[in-house]
């Protein structure tokens, strides 16, 4: 960073605060289209929210749902020459589509990844790639750098610190490795954290404790975090907010209280029932997803969920659902779960024992 | 929540894809004109090399030395023969050598033996190279070391002090270069069967047929094999290629095979000095030959190898 | 002999189809070390019956799998299936027992050979004992893809780079259930797929289960997943078994600390076990040098001098199909006083 250009990023942040009125992180209609044989591969197709200050947004959907491909082209990860990037990305009031990213790596964002072994290099001493940050965005000496990564290490909970500065990423465990990815991102001290599903190759126990961590230095550092993941359990123990994606839409939004208190996307619904949950008897018989996930080239007309649905209905396969806002909650449903229309759409559909994309629905013999 | 719940009825929409693919997200994957284009200069040229003596082309040891009139020192007319070499023509498409042979026809016999040096050379590497390097991945332990120090030993071998051991030692025959060249090249195939057996070896398709109760011959048969062969051919044909080199090589060194025009030989006979300088075809016309041979069979080599690598899925 | 114990087996129950018997799996690693990957396990199977085995990382569930179809043998103990030992069985002997015992792996891609198509992939088993078995036949092989759920016409065709991660998966399985196998080793296959898949391929499992008279073993580090499929549910720590029982028992009433303790870090909405414990320090012990005595003494809040000097054997609790190995155990779903000894006394040792 030339430093000219310091100066003018440093003049921008200190007349910016980011706080309650002003949100870190703002997206409208931002959207991500790689260009294939095919055509245009919308991942990411028209995704709005907002983010503040010490917050922190899970961002929840299965692979396909656009939910990495929209972090990775906030974060300005993906490769320009296929990519098609649009609508708005503000940080810190500053737009980002269109605009080089490097100025905010190592200084304002940070990402971790999922895989911490393919994430470090490995022919390099961990303590010199947590430094690397510090001394190139920093400009620390490398007496104070190596200090400093010392009490990153502790902070991230990673015992003997000094010996681990000079150890290579294979001579650690799967936990520690994630552990020093958290500290290369901690170690600038970052306003946003992007971490996409961290902790999903990991033992539970460890999980439990990165996450714990993340929390932990997130209210310490009063760093805004996205916590990308496909476990709704997880994103309900540690997000706020929780956002819902499929097919590189929104589908549904809220706290993290109203979501569960108030599921009203079916996606969400029966997202959550598809998965095994510890307090069911056991051979309980699961509801899997029936269908595909949405060709994203050519999607197909109206709600990207429809085909899967259980409550479609005609008007779904036509028109795509608006955002409907129930004070902070808004979710893209004509007939959600809880509503009247919704009642009515599902029993329409268990009536006639098809929905209108032509999902059989039949009722169990045995009432469970 | 109703009294019954709905089941549903996934089966109706199992088709040939549940999951997503990242459909069109990849190319289709395509050899490319490139490939094309170099499978059919080798093919040809080994064509013309088989072909050699029953084509119409010149025959490759005759002098065709071309007179002229012209007035002696006398001043009487006689006919006095042009020096060679003669340059490209319409009767020699190629030129000729110093010594009025014709460069076209001498070119395509010389094929036929760097040819044959080239593919003896490889199915010997591929063959014994192959064969030891699947089962010393498969089997490991001592058969593995023993096979791998042999290996490391003819690698460690300079092959050039072994060509002339063997030249002095034994005769000049097409035979004995093409296998002592191919002593040569069984070491680096085998190597590379070694390490892609290993690789296959501990995927779990192997176990999975281990517990269906597959015997090892079998195993080695119909999952190793399939599997390592395309690596293997796909370096043969680079071994190919470096054993053309070699018998070039070699033929500079005047080792080369005995009586028969090779290019090596044909390279050898045209770069003195003045022909170089005045006749530059002698050289170059067997060189051009060479190099686009041996690039074809790079391009090939490469290019296949790009083809049948199989790719995970896209991750979005 | 130091060990688990083996009080938890039922022993001369005619119902039992696989008894495995103070395993031992142990890898040289360098000169003069070992790998101690399982050490005493024992546990058996009852026809009809799903064992999961959960644990994490380390814990030497899939080493066990392993061990349990002699891929490769075990150091030592008894594998008892169909009252041979299996571990006596060589050559061809053991061959020709293969059929009876079938596997699926954790990574569905891997598990199929890419040059081959996927009906000739599933037909192996028939191809290697139709000689000897005749009633082994392509129509076999037909009326299973289709109960997997694949189109056969494409199955002759395709290979499996052409087929998504869950439906390798389906094909796997397939290939499993052609030699109609009494037992069906699952070594983590849903890990690897995705959210909405994981469902339609446990339901598969269970359908396929019934439909041909499986006894499964089911390894995977998800207990919530476990928990659903299986039985009975055993937890490995280490090498070691913790406790074994049944699965609603074991969710509702868990004894060992370990198991709490993995209860306790699910991050499952409902879960009621959830918040239990305070978060753990300490890495896990290097499985070279494990400790002495009781192996997760070194995370665990009730150790004391006892559980250094002394391994805990299985008892059971009450009269249930409920037994753990611990001295100190949680009865009753009791909460016991956790906080007051933590963090643990005695040093923690770390790993490799």
């Amino acid at each position: 960073m030339t430093g000219s250009a310091t100066i003018l990023m440093l003049e921008r942040c200190m007349t910016y605060k980011a706080d309650e009125e002003h949100p870190l992180l703002v997206l409208e209609d931002y959207r991500i289209g790689f260009k294939t044989e095919r055509g245009l591969a919308k991942a990411v197709d028209g995704v709005s929210l907002s983010l503040k200050r010490g917050q922190t947004l899970g961002i929840v959907g299965e692979s396909g749902s656009g939910k990495t491909v929209l972090n990775r082209g906030v974060i300005g990860l993906l490769s320009a020459r296929n990519t098609v990037e649009s609508g708005s990305a503000k940080f810190e009031g500053e737009e980002l589509v269109g605009e080089n990213r490097q100025t905010f790596w190592g200084t304002k964002m940070a990402m971790i990844f999922q895989d911490p072994m393919t994430s470090l290099n490995p022919v390099m001493k961990v303590g010199n790639q947590v430094m690397e940050p510090l001394r190139q965005h920093q400009k620390l000496s490398r007496s104070e750098a190596k200090k400093r990564v010392a009490d990153i290490f502790t902070l991230v909970g990673i015992p003997e610190p000094i010996k681990r500065l000079d150890q290579y990423p294979h001579e650690l465990s799967g936990g520690m490795r994630q552990r020093v990815m958290i500290a290369i991102a901690l170690a600038i001290e970052p306003d946003l954290l992007i971490a996409d599903e961290p902790t999903t190759s990991l033992d539970v126990t460890v999980q439990k404790y990165i996450l714990d961590l993340l929390t932990r230095v997130q209210k310490e550092q009063g760093m805004s975090m996205v916590l990308i993941t496909h476990d709704l359990g997880v994103a309900r123990g540690r997000a706020d907010e929780i956002l819902v994606m499929y097919g590189g839409r929104v589908m549904e939004h809220a706290s993290t209280e109203d979501l569960f208190k108030k599921m009203s996307h079916p996606y969400t619904s029966a997202l959550f029932s598809s998965i095994p949950h510890l307090h069911h008897k056991k051979h309980t018989r699961l509801t899997p997803i029936p269908g595909t996930p949405p060709d994203i080239i050519e999607p197909p007309t109206g709600c990207r969920f429809a085909p899967r649905c259980t409550y479609a209905q005609e008007r779904c396969l036509l028109e795509s659902p608006p955002m409907t806002h129930q004070g902070n909650h808004r979710f893209a449903c004509f007939f959600p779960i809880g509503s009247q229309q919704g009642q009515e759409a599902l029993t329409r559909n268990q009536q006639r024992g098809h929905t209108a994309s032509g999902l059989q629905i039949r009722k169990k013999t045995e009432a469970t | 929540m109703t009294t019954h719940e709905e089941e549903i009825d996934d089966v109706s929409l199992l088709g040939s894809s549940d999951e997503t693919l990242a459909i069109g997200l990849e190319p289709k994957k395509k050899l490319g004109f490139g490939f094309w284009l170099s499978a059919f200069w080798v093919v040809l040229i080994a064509l013309l090399a088989i072909l050699a003596p029953i084509l119409p082309i010149k025959d490759p040891s005759e002098n065709y030395i071309v007179t002229e009139t012209a007035e002696n020192l006398r001043g009487d007319l006689v006919e006095k023969p042009v020096q060679p070499p003669y340059p490209l023509s319409g009767k020699h498409l190629l030129g000729t050598d110093k010594d009025a042979r014709d460069m076209l026809s001498r070119t395509i016999f010389g094929a036929r033996i760097s040819l044959a040096v080239g593919f003896i050379t490889a199915f010997l590497g591929l063959a014994i190279g192959g064969s030891l390097g699947m089962l010393a991945g498969y089997f490991k332990g001592w058969l593995d070391k023993i096979i791998s120090a042999l290996f490391l030993v003819s690698l460690s071998f300079p092959g050039l002090i072994l060509a002339i051991l063997v030249v002095s030692l034994l005769d000049r025959s097409l035979w004995t270069i093409s296998i002592t060249i191919g002593i040569l090249a069984i070491a680096p195939v085998g190597r590379l069967a070694r390490a892609q057996t290993i690789t296959f070896a501990e995927r779990e398709f192997v176990i999975a047929a281990e517990t269906l109760g597959a015997k090892r011959s079998r195993i080695i048969l119909r999952e190793m094999l399939p599997n390592v062969l395309i690596p293997m051919a796909t370096l043969s044909m680079l071994v190919v290629a470096i054993a053309i080199v070699a018998e070039g090589a070699l033929a500079f060194l005047g080792l080369s095979v005995q009586k028969t025009a090779t290019w090596g030989k044909l390279i050898l006979t045209g770069s003195d000095m003045n022909s170089l300088e005045s006749a530059p075809w002698i050289a170059f016309v067997p060189i051009a030959f060479l190099f686009f041979t041996v690039a074809a069979l790079n391009y090939m080599s490469d290019r296949l190898r790009d083809y049948f690598d199989v790719r995970e899925m896209y991750d979005l | 002999m130091a060990g688990s114990g083996t009080a938890h087996l039922r022993k001369d129950d005619p119902s039992i189809l696989l008894s495995v018997q103070n395993l031992v799996v142990e890898f040289p690693v360098g000169l003069r070390k070992k790998v101690h990957a399982v050490t005493n396990l024992s546990f058996d199977i009852a026809e009809g019956e799903t064992l999961g085995i959960v644990g994490e990382s380390g814990c030497g569930k899939s080493t066990t799998a392993r061990a349990v179809i002699q891929l490769p043998k075990p150091t030592s103990g008894v594998v008892e299936f169909k009252q041979e030992d299996l571990t006596n069985l060589k050559g061809e002997d053991l061959r020709n027992i293969r059929p009876d015992i079938q596997m699926i792996f954790q990574d569905p891609i891997s598990s199929l050979n890419p040059r081959r198509s996927v009906f000739n992939i599933v037909s192996e088993g028939i191809n290697i004992w139709k000689e000897a078995n005749g009633d082994l036949t392509e129509d076999r092989v037909i009326e299973i893809i289709k109960d997997v759920g694949l189109d056969v016409e494409e199955a002759l065709v395709k290979r499996p780079h052409e087929y998504s991660g869950g439906q390798c998966q389906r094909i796997s399985i397939a290939r499993a259930l052609v030699l109609d196998p009494k037992i069906l080793i699952c070594d983590e296959p849903v890990s690897s797929l995705d959210v909405s898949v994981q469902a339609r391929i446990l339901n598969m499992l269970e359908d396929m289960k019934e439909r041909y008279g499986l006894t499964l073993l089911f390894i995977s580090h998800d207990l919530s997943v476990v928990k659903n499929v299986s039985d009975r549910v055993a937890v490995m720590y280490l090498g070691k078994l913790c406790e074994i029982g049944d699965g609603d028992l074991l969710y509702e009433e868990p004894a060992h600390p370990y198991t709490r303790l993995l209860l306790a870090a699910i991050p499952d909405p409902n879960n009621k076990h959830s918040g239990n414990l305070d978060v753990l320090e300490g890495e896990l012990p290097s499985p070279i040098n494990p400790p002495s005595g009781c192996r997760f003494r070194t995370r665990c809040p009730r150790a004391t001098e006892k559980c250094a000097a002394e391994e805990p054997e299985f008892q059971q609790i009450g009269n249930d199909d409920h037994w753990v190995a611990c001295h100190f155990p949680h009865i009753g779903g009791d909460n016991g006083d956790d906080e007051i000894t933590w963090p643990p006394q005695v040093a923690i040792e770390e790993s490799e």
